[in-house]
């Protein structure tokens, strides 16, 4: 934008609708369109669409990477290494390159996703990656049936000169532990999060501490404490698991290269693939026409990636890689396990006056393992002090995984408040009410989730922790939940009208089943008076303009302003156009119902299409950013934008705990949620649902198990690797906020992770209330769960 | 329930049967109504010969190893994991597949009930979630919530849509039901 743009000050809105609407003063953008009133008053925004691509979703006909099929294309096998620790002294491909169908095979030169030595000279003379976990890709052969390329990658010989290993934290932790890297190591942040900061100390396996957060005095802190909680946490590691998985089809062609990439993201698989194989980016084109789950996992082109386009580079033809359920569970990313020790000081009031956490994760071969932001953002307090460690094993990389971070840290650091509040003889909502002050949008959207969820969950009915005489014993807990409030720049879309009254929006971000066409459509819809379904939504392309990544619960609060404000610039465009044809001033004209009419006068109007050919109007064409929030940002870094208002939630769990079998059943949830405004809020809703169940699950099943002798993970599959079905699914009630905070043309936020983040704990606290015992270790497994009613 | 892998009936007589592989031969099955022809080898499953044979995308794969049921069909009209059947045991049975679910626009109660209720986020588990659904449904449509649990119980959703899963099975339930004793008037 030119430096010339003028800027006025606006009265807009801000604060829950219905309860707390207060007229605030913002500088904004003199292009930006004026703020839309609350969803009550719009006509297809704040209304429950369906889903825009649903048909082509229960029809089978929706084409995800996993079902292209190109002329000429060749399948894929990698060959994974079978040992956890070694170096590769050598590999022989010659009988897979002779074998019958094989058309190419690659040997990887590098490595993605793990971390990186500080000083390569340490391993500058080996021919290949060092091998640091079991499953690690080392090379992959393309042939022209998958039964030919899996026959082949057979023959391929690798001689493996074994170097001691270690895949458990605590093991990995000990000075003389087998050392993963042989020096520091480095690695920058990720698309999807994760990476870690730079120059950060490193014994052996133990990198840190990072101390981002810390404040204060924490020795003073804790001399002011009236009372002190402290425990030890520990989170197990919980692979993503989407059901389709990693995959790419890549086609490799002289004047460019095009990739069909399962993906969050498609310019983080365009950068990463134009930086591997230093081509320009104009060279590459990425496709995501659907993707089947991503939860963080989905970014750039990865091992598998690279292996693909190098085998379609040397085969000339279509290359389709797509990932086994093993591969999936091993070598593409995972949530890092966490200890953390928490130490929290308060005043007989409430008060907090010391946070102190001293944390340590194992994200494998990567680093990245924090346990999120919760313990020094969430709540005032004067004194923080943190300590995070990552911890190298010899286990498959992390990635990020929604609400990276932040679910292990508050099932952590919202169990320890509600140790605070039953020492101090507080109810958790109250010790909340007193606590959770700041000055921000998340801290009022809290407040009037806990009043809300407290009455309609019962909460009332909570009684004192163990109540029930019997062996199953229920209780009732809650937790917070926070996340950052996530705006991208770079964000662009395009509306293309044609004098027909056909209407195409296009940007190139990518719906990974979150309802990114749908919202898109709603809110160009609403802007020309026109219906979702009459707007054709283009999405998932590098040639379409630069979108945001699905990730960071930013895709609705970065596109949707975007969308609306091209929508706007091309009504206005169409309103000067059309107004002389019925004798008004543009001003005047509303776009309504399908048509064009004269304020306060619906009968001077045209329909919406006969308008366009009336007015002669053959195509036009509209493009509008994503400005920034209107009262700017807390941070900025490179494309991403944090607010210095979060996104809040509430959720309350009950639970049923079988105190001789040690089985622990989810009864209900209830989760209150804002996001700002909803623009549609059955999708919503549904991703919430999603958000809970998945919690759950975290909080009750799932644990990624490793072989210590061996590095193998032994459930690398969906039968072993337990997750919530139909039959665990807890009843569950979403309750929806309309928060504005008068930032954006639409201000509308995510809510995928938020929504996620604060099951485990919410679970958690309702285990202690219903056994008097605190669950310290995830998954609440029947010999976790016994291990902790035997404690003291 | 689980779904179990189909389970073809002892052939017995030698004489019916036709030797077949190692190497691709010409193969054709009955699906969605139309006899389809294509090459197959005795390893090649079911889901395979749909998807890589036939370019029949809509069955999807999320195991390989019947144990998420993404890749659900009908074989006679029960429900079958295609991963776990092989295409050579699919011979003279008559195969339903996810396009073959709607009469032409016409699409069956269960998946106007999952857009509806938008029983659905990534869609991927959704054409085998579709067809359990739909099985259960035309089979009982007097099924509770517990029917519904069984019947997908085999099938992994990790979006986590099982919620709207529920409540759109109920209600194309409810709409057969009505449409029954409409017929039945």
């Amino acid at each position: 934008m030119s430096s010339a743009e003028s800027f006025e000050q606006r009265s807009l809105h801000a604060g829950i609708v219905g309860e707390t609407l207060q007229p605030v003063s913002r500088k904004v953008p003199a292009t930006e369109p004026p703020e839309w009133p609350t969803n009550a008053e719009l006509q297809v925004v704040g209304k429950n669409a369906p889903r825009m691509d649903a048909l082509e979703k229960v029809t089978g006909r929706a084409r995800y990477t996993f079902d292209v099929q190109l002329p000429g294309m060749l399948y894929t096998r990698v060959i994974n290494s079978t040992v956890p620790h070694a170096r590769i002294k050598s590999i022989d491909t010659s009988r897979a390159e002779q074998y019958p169908g094989v058309r190419a095979v690659h040997v990887l030169e590098r490595l993605l996703m793990a971390a990186e030595l500080r000083d390569s000279s340490a391993e500058a003379d080996e021919r290949y990656p060092l091998v640091r976990f079991n499953g690690q890709p080392i090379a992959a052969v393309a042939a022209t049936s998958a039964r030919a390329a899996e026959a082949a990658a057979r023959l391929v010989r690798i001689e493996y000169e074994p170097l001691p290993h270690v895949t458990e934290l605590e093991d990995a932790m000990q000075p003389d532990a087998p050392a993963v890297f042989p020096g520091p190591t480095e690695q920058s942040a990720s698309a999807g999060g994760g990476g870690a900061p730079r120059g950060l100390p490193q014994k052996g396996n133990l990198r840190g501490p990072s101390k981002g957060g810390s404040r204060g005095e924490i020795e003073r802190g804790f001399r002011e404490a009236d009372v002190i909680v402290e425990g030890e946490y520990r989170t197990q590691v919980q692979t993503h698991t989407p059901l389709e998985t990693h995959g790419i089809v890549a086609d490799w062609r002289d004047d460019e290269l095009t990739l069909y990439s399962s993906t969050q993201h498609v310019f983080s698989v365009r950068e990463e693939a134009a930086e591997v194989f230093k081509l320009p980016e104009e060279k590459i084109r990425v496709v995501s026409d659907y993707t089947g789950g991503g939860f963080g996992a989905k970014y750039g082109i990865g091992n598998y990636g690279t292996l693909a386009i190098h085998l379609s580079r040397k085969a000339r033809a279509p290359v389709r890689m797509v990932l086994d359920r093993r591969e999936e569970h091993v070598s593409v990313g995972n949530r890092p396990s966490s200890l953390q020790r928490l130490k929290i000081g308060a005043r007989s009031d409430g008060t907090l006056t010391a946070i102190q956490l001293r944390s340590f994760g194992t994200g494998g071969v990567a680093a990245g393992a924090g346990v999120g932001s919760c313990q020094h953002s969430m709540y005032p307090c004067p004194n923080v002090s943190i300590e995070h460690y990552d911890v190298f094993t010899n286990a498959g990389p992390c990635a990020a995984f929604r609400g990276p971070g932040q679910a292990q840290g508050i099932f952590a650091f919202e169990q320890a408040i509600d140790a605070l509040a039953a020492r101090l003889q507080m109810d958790p909502v109250a010790l909340r009410n007193k606590i959770d002050t700041r000055d921000a949008d998340d801290v009022r959207a809290r407040a009037a989730e806990r009043r809300i969820g407290a009455e309609k969950f019962g909460w009332s009915k909570r009684r004192a922790p163990g109540s029930d005489p019997g062996p199953i014993k229920h209780g009732l807990g809650m937790a917070q939940s926070m996340w950052p409030y996530i705006v991208n720049s770079y964000t662009t879309c395009e509306l293309r009208i044609s004098g027909s009254g056909s209407v195409d929006a296009f940007c190139g971000t990518q719906d990974i089943g979150t309802g990114t066409r749908t919202v898109f459509a709603q809110v160009v819809a609403e802007e020309l008076g026109l219906q979702p379904e009459e707007i054709t939504v283009h999405v998932g392309d590098t040639r379409f303009p630069p979108g945001p990544p699905s990730g960071g619960s930013r895709v609705t609060s970065s596109l949707t302003p975007a969308a609306r404000n091209a929508a706007y610039a091309a009504a206005r465009d169409i309103a000067n156009r059309v107004a002389p044809l019925l004798d008004v001033k543009a001003e005047e004209l509303v776009f309504r119902g399908g048509r064009i009419e004269k304020r306060d006068d619906p009968a001077t109007s045209l329909a919406f299409a006969e308008a366009l050919q009336r007015a002669g109007i053959e195509t036009l064409v509209h493009r509008a950013d994503r400005r920034d929030d209107y009262a700017g940002y807390a941070r900025k870094s490179g494309e991403l934008n944090i607010s210095p208002h979060a996104i809040g939630g509430v959720q309350f769990a009950e639970v049923s705990v079988d105190t001789e079998t040690g089985v622990v059943k989810v009864e209900r949830v209830l989760a209150v949620h804002d996001c700002g405004r909803p623009i549609n809020p059955k999708l919503v809703e549904s991703q919430i649902l999603g958000g809970v169940i998945q919690g759950v699950s975290y909080a009750l099943y799932e644990d990624r198990r490793l072989d210590a002798a061996t590095g193998v993970q032994l459930n690398a599959n969906i039968d072993q690797y337990k997750m919530v079905g139909a039959r665990e699914t807890p009843a569950i009630e979403v309750h929806l906020i309309e928060l504005l905070g008068g930032q954006s043309s639409t201000d509308a936020r995510g809510v995928a992770e938020p929504a996620n983040v604060a099951t485990a704990a919410a679970v958690a606290n309702a285990f202690f209330n219903a056994t008097g015992k605190r669950i310290y270790t995830l998954p609440m497994t029947p010999a976790n769960v016994l291990a902790a009613l035997r404690s003291e | 329930m689980s779904v179990a892998p189909h389970r073809p009936p002892d052939r017995g007589n030698a004489a019916t049967s036709h030797s077949f592989g190692p190497e691709p031969r010409p193969l054709s099955l009955l699906i969605n109504g139309e006899v389809r022809t294509a090459l197959a080898d005795p390893a090649t499953t079911l889901v395979e010969f749909l998807r890589d044979a036939l370019g029949m995308t809509g069955t999807k794969i999320g195991c390989d190893r019947g144990a998420c049921s993404a890749c659900t069909v009908w074989i006679d009209g029960e429900v079958a994991a295609s991963c776990m059947t092989l295409a050579l045991d699919a011979r003279d049975h008559s195969i339903t597949t996810i396009e073959g679910l709607a009469r032409g626009d016409q699409l069956h109660p269960v998946q106007r009930a999952f857009i509806e209720h938008d029983a659905l986020q990534c869609g991927f588990c959704t054409p085998g979630m579709v067809m359990s659904c739909a099985h259960l449904v035309n089979n009982n449509p007097e099924c509770t919530l517990d029917d519904i649990q069984a019947a997908i119980s085999g099938h992994l959703c990790r979006c986590g849509t099982y919620p709207n899963i529920f409540k759109a099975t109920l209600a194309a339930a409810a709409e057969m039901r009505a449409a029954g004793s409409e017929e039945s008037k």
